[in-house]
């Protein structure tokens, strides 16, 4: 089967670095080519946010800067709960061409496992909405008493 | 603890699962319904109360659904998200559109010199 880890792609951009940079890096940049609006603390451990018209939102972590040729991010995988460890980090690398730039987007992570923490939570038979519900009813009965 | 689950296989008995409508509806009325008997999924499905116990053997070897003591002592069937969960990290990578993403960011730049109107709405890859 196989399963895919890692994705990667490179595309030659007609532009030079410092331009493919600042659409990457800014606010302005990733609120119009990758969302519908975003926000950005451009420092490793900054925070930045992607939002869309559907109401959709991404949480990034920053965890790369180094203008003008390397920047990158870890994330959430899509699908998974927002509390959920397993991120994926993405990684974009900016080289100059006689041309412009020549940009790879790497993304990893898609396989890994989850932590330990995660899975006892897995094995746990805390999960669910009905042990919620259940545990909501025993706070009610308790406070009740 | 058992041993770390080898994440490809866990993938592969989600999707087998979810290749059978059989057992395609088993888990969504699970999913939907929270945790039911073999006989309460006979009453909502179309499918013969001896086929979903087989089917339910299957999913229970699988990891997908666990046993559990209900009322009457009769065993019910609970949904388990955890290798859902790893399939979803499988379907994240297919669903990942970097192609179409990229296609946007060359657009933006190359429109950049030249007022336009706003951008198309980007398709989402993330839910």
């Amino acid at each position: 089967m196989g399963f895919p880890d890692r994705i990667e792609r490179t595309v030659e951009i007609a532009h030079p670095p410092a331009r493919v940079w600042a659409a990457l890096t800014t606010a302005e940049g990733l609120g119009t080519w990758f969302g519908n609006a975003a926000t950005i603390d451009l420092r490793p451990g900054g925070a930045a946010e992607m939002t869309w018209t559907s109401g959709d939102k991404a949480s990034m972590r920053v965890e790369r800067v180094e203008e003008p040729t390397v920047f990158g991010f870890t994330w959430g995988i899509s699908g998974l709960p927002d509390d959920d460890p397993r991120r994926t980090y993405v990684e974009f690398t900016l080289v100059p061409t006689g041309s412009g730039t020549r940009l790879t987007v790497t993304e990893s992570g898609f396989a890994q496992l989850p932590d330990d923490r995660h899975r006892n939570a897995f094995e746990g038979n805390t999960e669910g909405w009905a042990s919620e519900l259940g545990e909501l009813v025993e706070y009610l009965d308790a406070s009740a008493a | 603890m058992p041993a770390p689950p080898d994440i490809e296989a866990v993938a592969e008995e989600v999707f087998t699962a979810l290749a059978d409508p059989s057992r395609r509806g088993i888990l969504a009325a699970l999913a939907a319904g929270g945790p039911a008997t073999a006989t309460d999924l006979a009453a909502s499905l179309p499918i013969t109360r001896q086929a979903i116990a087989k089917h339910l053997a299957l999913l229970a070897e699988a990891g997908l659904v666990a046993a559990e003591p209900g009322e009457r002592r009769r065993v019910r069937y609970r949904l388990r998200s955890a290798p859902m969960q790893v399939a979803q990290q499988f379907l994240a990578a297919l669903a990942r559109d970097w192609d179409r993403q990229l296609d946007a960011l060359q657009e933006l730049l190359n429109e950049d010199a030249a007022p336009q109107p706003a951008p198309d709405e980007q398709g989402r890859n993330r839910s």
